[in-house]
């Protein structure tokens, strides 16, 4: 039997409990790949950087980790909303397919790595590689996010509220990214763009899903140039 | 491939604890490095102008007694602390007369250390078991860096075990790969250093020491590391009165720094630092790459 | 451009010939050196390392003889079933024969291929693996067993796809290309391979060459607990490599907690890489082989960890000497689209023979020279993504030959095993072998023909 560490009655619409002091990752995932049996809120006590917390999940069920959280929080996230009422170690909300994960402070690096869908909220900052590979999610950062961010973007958007370090969207494909403040360097590829009422459009969105109150218009828009789309060992012997 | 952890004590009635408040930390780092562990403490000061000497000897019942009367007779006064196959012998003899004396009486002895005031202790085996067999729980000091290890290229032995040392009281440990360690090697034996392993990191730790014996900044010499180094690194390092940490520039190997008024607390996952009193109220951060962080002591 | 390699003919040579080829800078390294010049790009292309290296061929096995008895070939039994990911699985991969079909992309092999893989693996009782651009609907329903890999690209990652695998392999590189990422250009990313992907039909994918979310041993060891995680512990997680530092390697993998370790040597191939990659990049499966089994016994791992060595296994001979060297299972990935057709002169259409010869040709190649899988022109619809030339390829007609193929092999591995006094197949050992030459000794680890002597170890 998992987890109604509460003593309160499972089925109701109650939040279940999961101490990590006391109880084990393999239950909470396991528990979280079951049937859930109606219910929807589940609460991970003592996370203290444990890893691999509620990876794989495949349905519209809330989790709140209380505390902070280790490698591949939220890790092939689908349909989930995931909070980390903390810091996220590396890889949070990797590959994730749809669904929502906030991380309330800071987050490690290759945040959102690979995601696919969905929507990856970093209210702190992000560190190196958020976003690496990105292939359609979106990704908020409300504050800078580290080097080599967006790195071999393929599609999907990510809106950074501060700066942005060395190499931003090396290797872009056909991602964007929008940024408010700094950006130290561009990656192979990468350039500014002006700003479309479609941009403006979707940074209004983006900053309203992450509920931020920042002015649209104070942001660019950081895109791929298409050098690289065709196999040319002339640029940069890098391909 | 690795833990590492690093606690400094900015708070004197801590300082008994250090090794208490380590030992979880380190345990901690186990599945990151089950081969072998170590740690480098930085501790009472020699008396006068003597040094502690940081021993180890693999041969089982290895009669200490006896070393301790030969040390005596040969070095001058001497004391001597033993745990398990590890001793620290104080004493004024300087490090040359001290090496050349066990290596013409006691070669099967090695030296884990030199310095006033640096503890040095590594060995195969899990953190755990390291750490009871060498009782770190007892220790106390002002700061000190600890390793476990998952070796890469080089065998599992104690001296390819980290923390390493060069010269005196200063010490490196190492997270990461380096992609030229033989041409860095060589290229230190050319300037007269002795290897002791085959560990890359041996090779960073004597050439940051190299560099710092050139009278340049730990800054400096580690800007110099970037560009000669290839590989993904970070660095734990730790002087007399310093600890000092710094992230490759492609920064692929995690670090992470819970700072309060009491403690800087430095590991590679953040649930090394769950534990440590005050930690939900800490200062937690992740190094920026290629900035040297360092923390003195008061 | 043309890659024709041109004999002289009788017009082109002076009168009373005497012509002496430089070994050095002979007609390949002349063609080599004239096409840089040319294009400034360096050459692509398919396929796995051609040069003569050591290989099984130069291992032979010592069969029965006075000292050791045969097993009749039709009464008594030779068991080939090999059980893999027994370390940590709750429900281990379990095959009827040590052949697997290797990690091949759909994207670098049509629909059609993957299809007729998945058939044969399926009638034979072993498993297929997909490759880089993740999981077809077509090779998960035609494939009972279906290893799915996880790679530095994830292209088409999906845990949907995860949760229905049988085994996940996470690859961190590939024998032809160690330290090289994937590589697909532009004309075989096809509207359903871009679509699979996320990339814009037409464009030349570029390739990572590390995971996005992890480095190093360390951090593998929390990403395989990830997956197990999300599959509930209950399949087995492989590790591959391309061979380079497999001694190494090996270790770190176990350490890192893989189930089954995949050590694929430089003669593995690829649908398209740069022809230094193939070449002059990693070791021989060979030398490969030995060392992965050594790091395990080193570990006392053998029992618990399985090993599948691929990279050049074309014979029942080869993967006889395969497993007598410690390996559990081997993968085949070139001998199985050779099977197909791949190289052959013709293909098949409703029953009857179609010459591909002038298709060749068109290539600037010929049947048994081709190695042009990069430009998606396959002359027999193996490694293309054109809609007329996928249709070349039927899949009943490939399944068959598959199936035909690996089931030849098979046979000849129980026939080597009974000649070699043995009731399984994984009961082969080195010491059932000989080498025929001193590289291939060292390499190996296997005496002299003849002798006791082991280059470096006796």
């Amino acid at each position: 039997m998992v987890g109604a560490v509460n003593g309160q009655g499972m089925g109701e619409d109650t939040p279940v409990s999961f101490d990590l002091k006391r109880q084990s990752v393999r239950e909470l995932n396991q528990f979280l790949h079951g049937t859930l049996q109606g219910v929807k809120e589940v609460r991970v006590e003592n996370p203290d950087g444990a890893h691999n917390l509620a990876v794989g999940l495949n349905g519209p069920i809330r989790v709140q980790i209380a505390g902070h959280a280790g490698y591949y929080a939220a890790g092939m996230n689908k349909d989930a909303t995931i909070v980390v009422h903390g810091n996220a170690g590396p890889g949070v909300a990797e590959n994730m397919m749809s669904g929502r994960v906030e991380v309330a402070g800071f987050a490690s690096g290759g945040a959102g790595a690979s995601a696919r869908g969905g929507v990856l909220i970093i209210r702190g900052d992000a560190g190196l590689r958020c976003g690496i590979s990105l292939k359609g999610a979106d990704i908020v950062v409300g504050g800078s996010v580290g080097s080599f961010s967006a790195f071999m973007a393929q599609a999907g958007r990510m809106l950074i509220c501060n700066d942005a370090g060395d190499g931003l969207g090396d290797s872009l494909y056909e991602a964007v990214i929008y940024v408010r403040g700094k950006i130290r360097s561009f990656g192979a590829d990468a350039q500014i763009e002006p700003m479309t009422a479609a941009d403006y459009e979707a940074v209004r969105e983006l900053l309203d899903v992450g509920g931020l109150s920042h002015s649209y218009r104070d942001f660019k828009r950081v895109a791929s140039a298409k050098t690289l789309y065709h196999w040319n060992a002339d640029a940069n012997q890098s391909y | 491939m690795c833990g590492i952890v690093g606690l400094l004590l900015k708070e004197k009635a801590l300082r008994p604890r250090l090794g208490e408040l380590m030992v979880p930390m380190l345990v901690g780092m186990t599945e990151r490095g089950p081969d072998s562990s170590g740690m480098a403490v930085f501790t009472d000061t020699a008396a006068g102008d003597g040094r502690k000497f940081n021993l180890y000897c693999t041969q089982s019942q290895f009669d200490w007694e006896r070393f301790e009367a030969a040390a005596l007779e040969s070095l001058g006064p001497t004391r001597l602390e033993i745990r398990s196959n590890h001793c620290i012998l104080s004493t004024a003899a300087g490090p040359q007369a001290v090496r050349e004396w066990l290596r013409k009486t006691y070669p099967a002895v090695r030296v884990l250390s030199v310095g006033r005031s640096i503890d040095l202790y590594k060995d195969v085996g899990l953190p755990a078991e390291v750490a009871d067999r060498y009782r770190f729980a007892d220790i106390g000091g002002t700061h000190l860096v600890g390793h476990t290890r998952m070796a890469t290229e080089s065998a599992v032995t104690i001296e390819n075990a980290h923390p390493y040392t060069a010269g005196e009281d200063w010490c490196l440990v190492h997270n990461g790969s380096l992609a030229n360690p033989g041409s860095i090697r060589r290229k230190l034996e050319k300037l007269g250093e002795r290897f002791e392993s085959d560990c890359d990191t041996e090779g960073a730790c004597r050439y940051v020491h190299w560099r710092l014996g050139r009278g340049e900044s730990l800054e400096t010499a580690l800007q110099h590391a970037f560009a000669d180094f290839d590989g993904f690194f970070t660095f734990l390092m730790g002087t007399r009165d310093k600890l000092a940490l710094v992230r490759d520039p492609f920064a692929c190997k995690p670090a992470v720094v819970a700072e309060t008024g009491e403690y800087v607390a430095i590991a590679t996952e953040f649930r090394s630092l769950a534990h440590l009193p005050g930690v939900k109220h800490a200062t937690v951060f992740e190094p920026k790459p290629a900035e040297v962080y360092s923390w003195s002591v008061q | 451009m043309s890659t024709t390699d041109s004999e002289p003919t009788a017009g082109m040579l002076p009168p009373d010939p005497y012509l002496e080829e430089s070994a050095l800078f002979n007609r390949q390294i002349i063609r080599y050196v004239q096409r840089a010049a040319a294009t400034g790009l360096y050459e692509i292309r398919g396929l796995g390392a051609k040069r003569n290296l050591p290989h099984f061929d130069d291992l032979v096995f010592l069969g029965a003889s006075l000292s050791r008895y045969p097993l009749e070939g039709y009464r008594e039994k030779c068991s080939a079933e090999t059980i893999l990911g027994t370390r940590h699985a709750r429900r281990p991969v379990r095959l009827a024969m040590p052949i697997t079909i290797a990690g091949m992309s759909f994207g670098a092999l049509s629909a059609n291929v993957k299809e007729a893989l998945g058939r044969a693996a399926t009638e034979l009782g072993t498993s297929t693996t997909t490759g880089d651009g993740g999981m077809t609907p077509e090779e998960r329903e035609s494939s009972k067993t279906l290893v799915y890999q996880c790679l530095p690209s994830r292209y088409g990652f999906d845990p949907d796809d995860v949760r229905k695998a049988d085994a996940i392999e996470v690859v961190i590189g590939q024998g032809a290309k160690p330290g090289g990422g994937g590589m697909l250009l532009g004309q075989k990313v096809s509207p359903r391979v871009a679509a699979m992907r996320t990339l814009p039909a037409g464009v030349d994918q570029r390739s990572a060459s590390r995971h996005p979310d992890w480095t190093g041993p360390d951090d593998l060891a929390i990403k395989i607990k990830e997956l197990r995680e999300i599959t509930d512990w209950q399949i087995p997680i492989y590790v591959k490599v391309g061979a380079t530092r497999v001694f190494h390697d090996v270790k770190l993998a176990v350490h890192a907690g893989a189930d089954v370790i995949v050590v694929d040597g430089m003669q593995g191939g690829t649908a398209a890489t740069q022809w230094a990659f193939i070449e002059h990049i990693g070791i021989p499966t060979l030398a490969a082989v030995r060392q992965a089994v050594d790091a395990l016994e080193d570990m006392n791992k053998k029992e618990e960890v399985q090993l599948i060595v691929s990279g050049g296994i074309r014979t029942g001979a080869d993967v006889a000497k395969a497993l007598a060297l410690g390996a559990d299972a081997v993968s085949i990935g070139q001998g199985v689209l050779l099977a197909l057709g791949c190289n052959g002169e013709s293909f098949v259409q409703e029953g009857r023979h179609v010459s591909a010869t002038a298709d060749y040709h068109k290539l600037g190649t010929a049947p048994g020279y081709c190695h042009h899988c990069q430009t998606g022109r396959c002359p027999v619809g193996v490694t293309t993504q054109d809609p007329v030339l996928e249709q070349r390829l039927e899949p009943a007609v490939g399944a068959v030959r598959v199936r035909n193929y690996l089931k030849t092999l098979n046979m000849e591995l129980t026939m080597i095993a009974r000649a070699c006094g043995k009731q399984d197949v994984h009961h082969l050992e080195r010491e059932d072998l000989a080498a025929l030459t001193i590289e291939a000794a060292a390499m190996a680890g296997i005496p002299l023909a003849g002798t006791s002597w082991i280059p470096g170890r006796s």
